[in-house]
Order: structure tokens, then C-alpha cells, then sequence
């Protein structure tokens, strides 16, 4: 039963993992970019709900922040875009990573300056509810996450494969140049996955504040998620999520099992291991390149 | 403007291309030795603090800068420099030969953790070098009969030649050791940016495919490049730690690691002058924060620090990629050439990017 309940919170917690993990994957899929900001977009998705939920700020329904709270996000994103990012149109990515990195420390300096520095908690009503099967006990707001994350990745991965702009961003990371010559307006098109990718960091926010308390370092599972991206192969969807899964289910487990102070390596443990043995993760998407 | 008629070869490698150029820096040398007759000790202290940025800071850049690898897990050598001298002084080593032992020490492990990390490009490499990073936090805390834990360490007594290097007794002597590192460090940088060494670090930098080409053993400059990097930040990790007086696995936390890399970006990535601006900007920041806070009449507000380092990093990167030492060489061209400095010279060229992936 012990199992089957470590199993189980492992599990909705690596979906957090895996939905920021998905926001990296989208970015890197669709730009060539590694968004290390990802973790604090997250943060500040879950902010911008707090803002509006919360009695002491706005204090609107759930269901109807829900919607506001993406679109401000997925604006915020395309803004970013629009105004940042878009500069960086063809620099090498080493140059984006830490432009991202800045771009994180910024954001986590003005949800400070906004929200305060003090843990807040989400007024959600899927902080509510638990389900029990026998002995184990599944909480309403993992339920929620499990399945959110589940419905979102099969989402983009069909978006990816099937739909025409999906398709597009996927010319568009390969060779920019050659996508400009098949008439795909490249930069809209990049403005187009930061906005998504903006989504998807509210989403999992909303989820995360919706599990537990928030501070303005929640950014820092961005760093956990980035163990799921590579453990998926960083361009794979699919790989991102069962990454997620992967790194959230060993954590309950190694804090279980082993000595106090080894646990919290076994995330980065694994994932060095998996860069040196599998360099490009367990879907490798990429082959050595010919002159 | 100096016009350089050259007749031999080696006027290229020359460590000064020219007596102005050497009286300059002979000039600046002098400066910087009778420093502690000219400020204070506060500011002493400070100009210690920015030569040990500066002499981390050359070893980052030696990585990122000259070979084009970015490691976001130098915190983690620096660590490891740092309880590495403190444990060879408690076995009995005058300090000065267990500093620099503690640097080749540092320099041999890191080479020995690039060769699984050759494998690595780019993002992959700067991630995998996070993990280190925070690992490196975990691995102070679980060998604690060697680093003390979370709990740390208390600088030792530091003795060279008979004469005690203490912050608050002497800080001229600390700012000497911190001087006499960085001049030690950036010669060797110096020297080997000369030699065929530092060319196939260039080499690699700017294409890997092409210094293959040209008979490059891409996977023994890289090895080097890691190995001397690490032992350079191994150096400043040391009087880092040592000069800050107790340390703990705090202290070498990974964004350390993160700061060290904007410091030599904000300072001009592969430049060693680089180095030096960016230690400047990131030791006098705080202070120069804390002074306008005050003038200001607020209270401190937590997080600015980082804040306002995140946006000059941002405009940086977006309005002068080459740092400050880049904008140096700019206006210094703009003067030299007046008036027929054209306004188009240091255009970015148009680049497209192009990826090894196929799905």
C-alpha cells in the first residue's frame, strides 16, 4: 500500500515536471532555444491566478480567472518575444540560454516586488476533495494534474504532427533559412510558441499552486523539469512527460529508501548518468553531422 | 595611430606588440601595487574581492570564452578548490604550496569529469555541468568529515614567509596574494592564448568540424581546456573562501556559478580584460546598490540585487554581445580612425541557424 501511495504522489508530481518539461520541449522544438526562464514563467503563471483568486488581491472565481490567467500569460509570452527575444533571431543558443537565464532572474524580482516574498496559497477548489482507494489516498488536485497533463501532451504532440503550424515551427527550428524560402513567416511563427509556451507554463503553475504552497522560488523546479527534458530527448513530447514522470516518481521513493541527504541527489544523479550513457536522451533525435 | 611594420614571425606571438602597449600595462602594474597607499582598507577589501572574481572569472573564460564550452558548474570546482586547501593545511602544507596544490588537484579532477562531458554540445554540456553544480551543494553536505557540513569551516590562519595574511590584521598582504594570483593566473592565460594550445582552443570555438579538419585532437583540447579551466576557478574558489572567513556549502551554492558567467559576459567574452570588467561590475554592484537605496531614502529591497544584474545582463546581450571590453575596442576604433570611422563597421552580420536534429 506504502507502494502504491509513493507511486501515486510521485506521479502527480512528476506531471508538474513533465508540464514544464513540455514548455522547454516546445521552445526547443519550435526555435532551437533552451528557455531557462521556463521554471519562473511557471512561477509567475501560478502569481498572476494568486493575483486574481486570492481574496486579498482580486478575488474572482477560479473558473473564471482560469481563462484570464492563460491569456495573460500567452500575451506576456508573445511579448517576450516581440520584444526580447526576437533580437536574438539566429544567435547561436548559448546566447539565448543566458539571456533566459537573465530573463529569470528578472522575473523572479518583479513577482517579489508585486506579490511579496512571504508563501502564499492558492484559494483552489482542487485543493479540496480526496479520493481513497482503501489505504491510499489521492488528493482531488493530483487527480486534476495527472489527467491536465496527460489530455495537454497528447494535445501539442497531435499539433505537432498533424497540424499545418506545428509543422511549420518544426521547419521553422531546423533551418531558418530554408523555412523563410517555403513562405513560412519564421518570426511570427516564433512569436506564436513563446505565446504557447506561456500557456503551458500557467497551466502547470496553476496546477503546482493548486498542490501546495508558492513562493517566488518555485521557479527552481525548472532545473528538476530539465532532468525530465533530457531524459525524454529534448525534442520529444512524449519523452518530456514520461521523463517527468520518471524524475518525480524516484524522488518519493529515494527520500523513502534512502539515507537522509543522498535523496535529493537522485534526480541529478540520474541525470548525469543518462547525458553520459545516452548523451541525447532515451529518444534520440539527433545523428552525428555530415560535411 | 601606431602602425605595426612587421619583419618576423614572432612579432605576431609577441606578449607586447609594442613599448606604448608594455609601458601601459607596466603602468597599470605599478598602480595596482601601490594601491594599498592610495584607498582605504574598505575599499582594499573591495579591489581583493574583484581580483578573485577576476581570477575565477579567467578560469570560466578560458572555457567559455576561448573554447566555446559554457559551464554553468564552476561553483562546484570552486568548492572543491577551496576544501581542498583548507584539508591540505590541516595535514600540515604551508599554505602557498597547499593553494597551488589544491589548484592542480582541482584542474586534474575536472579534467577527469570532462571526459564523460565531451560527449555533451552545447545546452546539453551547460546542463549536465548544473547538475554538477547542485550536486557539488549535496556532496559538501554528505562529506562532512571533510568540509564540515553545513556547519563549514573557519578559514585557517594563512602564513606565507613568515608573515600572517589576515583580512582584518593586514589587508595589504591579503591584496597581495589575491594581485600576486591574478598576475599568475592571467600570464599563464596569456601565454597560452600564444601558444598552439590556445590556437586550437580558438580553433575549437569556432568550429569543431573545421579544427578537426585541420588536425585538431578535439577530444584532448577540450580535456585540457576543462582541466586548466577548473584549476584557474580551483585558485579563485580557494581565496574566495578563504577571504570570505567561514564557508559552508552555502557558500558555493550554483548560482555562484550562474554570476560567474555573466560576470564575463557582461565583461566580453574572450577578452582577458574581460575578465577583469566583469569582476569590477560584480563586486561594486551591491555596493553601488545599496548606496543608491539609501540616497533613495527606501528600505532594502531583497532581490534587487539579482534583479538589476538580470536586466544589465539582458541589455548586454541584446545591444553589445562583445561586453564592455568590446565597446572598448569600438570607441577606441571610432577615435583611431575620426572622422572616417564609418557607422556600419561593427554591423552584426544576418545569421540563420541550422540544426543537427532531424524530427
Amino acid at each position: 500500500m506504502e507502494f502504491m501511495q509513493l507511486l501515486l504522489s510521485g506521479l502527480a508530481n512528476g506531471c508538474v515536471y513533465g508540464l514544464v518539461a513540455l514548455g522547454f520541449v516546445l521552445i526547443y522544438k519550435a526555435t532551437e532555444a533552451v528557455n531557462f526562464a521556463q521554471g519562473d514563467f511557471m512561477m509567475l503563471g501560478a502569481f498572476v491566478m494568486v493575483g486574481l483568486v486570492n481574496p486579498q488581491f482580486m478575488g474572482l472565481n477560479f473558473w473564471v480567472a482560469v481563462p484570464i490567467a492563460l491569456i495573460i500569460m500567452g500575451a506576456l509570452g508573445y511579448l517576450l518575444d516581440l520584444t526580447v527575444l526576437r533580437f536574438m533571431f539566429g544567435q547561436s543558443q548559448i546566447a539565448v540560454i543566458i539571456l533566459t537565464i537573465a530573463l529569470g532572474f528578472v522575473i523572479r524580482f518583479v513577482a517579489g516586488l508585486i506579490w511579496g516574498h512571504e508563501p502564499l496559497s492558492l484559494h483552489s477548489p482542487l485543493a479540496l476533495g480526496d479520493f481513497r482507494f482503501g489505504d491510499v489516498v489521492l488528493s482531488l488536485a493530483d487527480l486534476a494534474v495527472i489527467v491536465v497533463t496527460l489530455l495537454m501532451t497528447l494535445f501539442l504532440w497531435q499539433f505537432f504532427q498533424r497540424t499545418k503550424l506545428g509543422l511549420a515551427m518544426q521547419a521553422a527550428s531546423q533551418n531558418q533559412m530554408a523555412a523563410y524560402y517555403m513562405g513560412i513567416p519564421v518570426k511570427r511563427v516564433q512569436g506564436a510558441i513563446w505565446a504557447l509556451a506561456g500557456v503551458v507554463a500557467c497551466v502547470a503553475g496553476i496546477l503546482y499552486a493548486s498542490k501546495g504552497t508558492l513562493d517566488i522560488s518555485a521557479g527552481f523546479i525548472g532545473i528538476k523539469a530539465f532532468a525530465a527534458a533530457v531524459i525524454g530527448g529534448f525534442g520529444s513530447l512524449p519523452g518530456a512527460l514520461l521523463g517527468g514522470i520518471i524524475v518525480g516518481v524516484i524522488e518519493p521513493f529515494a527520500a523513502r529508501y534512502l539515507p537522509a541527504g543522498y535523496s535529493q541527489i537522485a534526480p541529478y544523479a540520474l541525470l548525469i548518468i543518462v547525458l553520459v550513457f545516452r548523451p541525447h536522451g532515451l529518444f534520440a533525435q539527433v545523428r552525428v553531422k555530415k560535411v | 595611430m601606431r602602425f605595426h611594420f612587421k619583419t618576423t614571425y614572432d612579432q605576431d606571438i609577441r606578449l607586447f606588440p609594442d613599448w606604448w602597449n608594455f609601458s601601459l600595462y607596466a603602468a597599470l602594474i605599478l598602480l595596482l601595487l601601490a594601491m594599498p597607499w592610495l584607498i582605504d582598507s574598505f575599499f582594499l577589501g573591495e579591489m581583493t574581492n574583484v581580483l578573485i572574481w577576476a581570477v575565477a572569472g579567467l578560469g570560466l573564460m578560458l572555457l567559455t570564452g576561448q573554447t566555446g564550452q559554457v559551464s554553468l558548474g564552476h561553483s562546484a570546482f570552486m568548492a572543491l578548490g577551496c576544501y581542498t586547501t583548507v584539508n591540505l593545511m590541516e595535514a600540515g602544507l604551508p599554505f602557498l604550496a597547499a593553494f597551488l596544490l589544491a589548484g592542480a588537484i582541482t584542474g586534474i579532477i575536472g579534467a577527469i569529469i570532462a571526459i564523460p562531458a565531451l560527449k555533451l554540445h552545447g545546452v546539453y554540456l551547460s546542463i549536465a555541468t548544473l547538475a554538477l553544480a547542485i550536486l557539488a551543494d549535496d556532496f559538501i553536505v554528505i562529506l562532512d568529515h571533510w568540509t564540515g557540513g553545513v556547519n563549514g569551516y573557519f578559514a585557517p590562519e594563512i602564513w606565507i614567509f613568515g608573515v600572517e595574511v589576515n583580512r582584518w590584521v593586514n589587508p595589504a598582504a591579503w591584496y597581495y596574494l589575491a594581485l600576486g594570483t591574478a598576475l599568475f593566473v592571467t600570464l599563464i592565460y596569456r601565454n597560452l592564448v600564444r601558444s598552439p594550445l590556445g590556437r586550437a582552443f580558438a580553433a575549437v570555438r569556432d568550429s569543431e568540424i573545421s579544427a578537426q579538419a585541420m588536425g585538431v585532437d578535439i577530444a584532448r583540447t577540450k580535456t585540457l581546456a576543462f582541466g586548466l579551466s577548473c584549476a584557474f576557478a580551483g585558485l579563485g574558489g580557494a581565496l574566495m573562501g578563504l577571504f570570505a572567513g567561514a564557508f559552508n556549502n552555502e557558500t558555493f551554492n550554483f548560482l555562484i556559478s550562474i554570476q560567474l558567467l555573466m560576470m564575463i559576459i557582461i565583461g566580453g567574452l574572450g577578452f582577458i580584460h574581460g575578465a577583469f570588467l566583469g569582476a569590477i561590475v560584480i563586486a561594486f554592484l551591491p555596493q553601488l546598490l545599496s548606496m543608491s537605496t539609501d540616497f533613495m531614502g527606501s528600505s532594502s529591497i531583497p532581490g534587487l540585487e539579482t534583479g538589476v544584474f538580470g536586466m544589465i545582463l539582458i541589455a548586454f546581450i541584446l545591444f553589445e554581445p562583445m561586453g564592455l571590453y568590446g565597446r572598448w575596442l569600438k570607441i577606441r576604433t571610432w577615435l583611431e580612425l575620426f572622422p572616417f570611422a564609418r557607422r556600419d563597421m561593427f554591423k552584426r552580420q544576418k545569421t540563420y541557424l541550422k540544426t543537427e536534429r532531424l524530427r
